[in-house]
C-alpha cells in the first residue's frame, strides 16, 4: 500500500471507505458535542458494520455497546440518529457513562 | 454521509490538505468543504474559523444547526541546520504538536549523539526534500547562516507555500539573500513572506530562547492562516 498521511489500519474513516467498497453496510458514529470530562474529543469517530464489527471510539468504551446496537438499527432504517449520554440521564448511566462527562453522539448510515 | 463525500474526505486528508465535512443536523445531509473553497455568508465564517483553529464543533448559521468536523493535517516543522537553536527546538516542538525534523548534510553537526530524539538527514537538502516534499501544513525554518544549504530550502518552502517560511540571519544577511533569491527567479511577494530576521520579536538571545520566539512564531503563522497581517495577532 501507498504511504499516505493516514494510519490506513487504525484510521475510522479509512477503514470505513474500505468496507464500503468490500459491499459491507457501514454506519459512521461521530461525537458532536461533549461536557465535562469527556473522554473523545468533538468528531472523534466509531464506525460500525451491519455485523456489529467496529473500530474507532467516541468515548472511553463507557458507551460503544449502545452506539453499536443503535448503529444496526441506523443501517437498517436509513434514517439518522442523535444519541445523548450522561450522568443526569439514566439511561446513560445504566450504560456507564461513569466518568462524569455528556456526550452527544450522531449516528448515520453510509449511503 | 454519502460515499462519494468519504472518498473525497479521504482523499484530501491522504494528501495532506485541510478539508470540512459538513453535516446538516436535521437533515443529515452532508459535503466536504476543501480549505480555500468559498462558502458565503455566516457559514463562512465559521467555517473559515475551523480551518483555523482546526477545532470541530456544531455552529448555527440561517436558522441551520450545522455540524463542522474539520480535518487538519498533523503540521511539520522542518529545520534546516543541526544547530544549537535546534537542539532547545526538537523538545519544545514536540510537545506543542509538531512532527519536526531537521536536514543539514554536515555530519559534524548532524549527529545522532546532540540529536537523540529528532528525526535527522545528514544529507542536502536538495536531496532529502526530494523524497519528503515540502506542503501548505508544513513549517520551514533554515537556521545555518549558509546560503549553500538555506537557499534551496527557503526557494523549495515558498514555491510549497509552506505555512510559515523562517531564516536566520541579521537584516544585513538577509538583504543579501534578497538579491541572491530574486536572482534566482523569485518574486518580492513571494521572498516578502520569509520571516527574516527569525522568531518573533521577544528580545530572545540565548539559544534556546530564540527557540521559543521561533515556535511562537510559527504556531501564529499556523493559526492565523487566511487571516491579514492586523489580524493575524488577535487570531486566538
Amino acid at each position: 500500500m501507498a504511504k499516505t498521511a493516514l494510519d490506513e489500519s487504525r484510521d475510522p474513516l479509512a477503514i470505513a471507505e474500505e468496507w464500503l467498497d468490500g459491499g459491507r453496510k457501514v454506519a459512521i458514529a461521530t461525537v458532536i458535542e461533549t461536557w465535562g470530562s469527556a473522554s473523545r474529543p468533538v468528531g472523534s469517530h466509531l464506525v460500525i458494520d451491519s455485523e456489529g464489527n467496529f473500530h474507532g471510539s467516541v468515548s472511553g468504551g463507557c458507551v460503544e455497546g449502545t452506539v453499536i446496537s443503535e448503529a444496526i438499527d441506523v443501517i437498517d432504517a436509513g434514517k439518522p440518529k442523535m444519541l445523548e449520554f450522561g450522568v443526569a440521564d439514566e439511561t446513560a448511566w445504566r450504560v456507564g457513562l461513569s466518568c462524569g462527562g455528556r456526550i452527544k453522539v450522531y449516528v448515520e448510515r453510509l449511503g | 454521509m454519502d460515499p462519494q463525500s468519504l472518498k473525497t474526505l479521504n482523499a484530501e486528508r491522504r494528501a495532506r490538505r485541510a478539508a470540512i465535512l459538513l453535516t446538516d443536523l436535521a437533515s443529515g445531509a452532508s459535503r466536504v468543504i476543501r480549505e480555500g473553497e468559498t462558502v458565503s455568508g455566516d457559514l463562512g465564517a465559521e467555517v473559515a474559523k475551523a480551518f483555523r483553529t482546526g477545532l470541530s464543533g456544531t455552529v448555527e448559521a440561517g436558522g441551520v444547526s450545522y455540524f463542522l468536523n474539520v480535518s487538519v493535517p498533523r503540521p511539520r516543522l522542518v529545520v534546516i541546520g543541526a544547530v544549537h537553536i535546534s537542539q532547545a527546538l526538537a523538545p519544545m516542538a514536540k510537545v506543542a504538536g509538531f512532527d519536526m525534523e531537521i536536514i543539514d548534510p554536515r555530519t559534524a553537526f548532524a549527529t545522532e549523539v546532540r540529536f537523540p530524539d529528532v528525526p535527522l538527514h545528514a544529507d542536502w537538502p536538495e536531496t532529502v526534500l526530494k523524497d519528503r516534499p515540502l506542503d501548505g501544513y508544513t513549517a520551514l525554518a533554515a537556521v545555518t547562516h549558509d546560503p549553500k544549504i538555506d537557499d534551496f530550502a527557503l526557494k523549495s518552502a515558498l514555491e510549497a507555500g509552506c505555512f510559515y517560511v523562517g531564516a536566520l540571519g541579521s537584516r544585513k544577511t538577509h538583504a543579501s539573500r534578497v538579491k541572491r533569491l530574486q536572482d534566482a527567479g523569485m518574486s518580492d511577494s513571494e521572498i516578502a513572506r520569509i520571516h527574516a530576521p527569525i522568531g518573533l520579536d521577544i528580545g530572545a538571545s540565548s539559544p534556546a530562547e530564540i527557540a521559543v520566539a521561533v515556535l511562537a512564531q510559527v504556531i501564529q503563522a499556523l493559526r492565523s492562516r487566511g487571516l491579514s497581517k492586523a489580524d493575524a495577532g488577535r487570531a486566538a
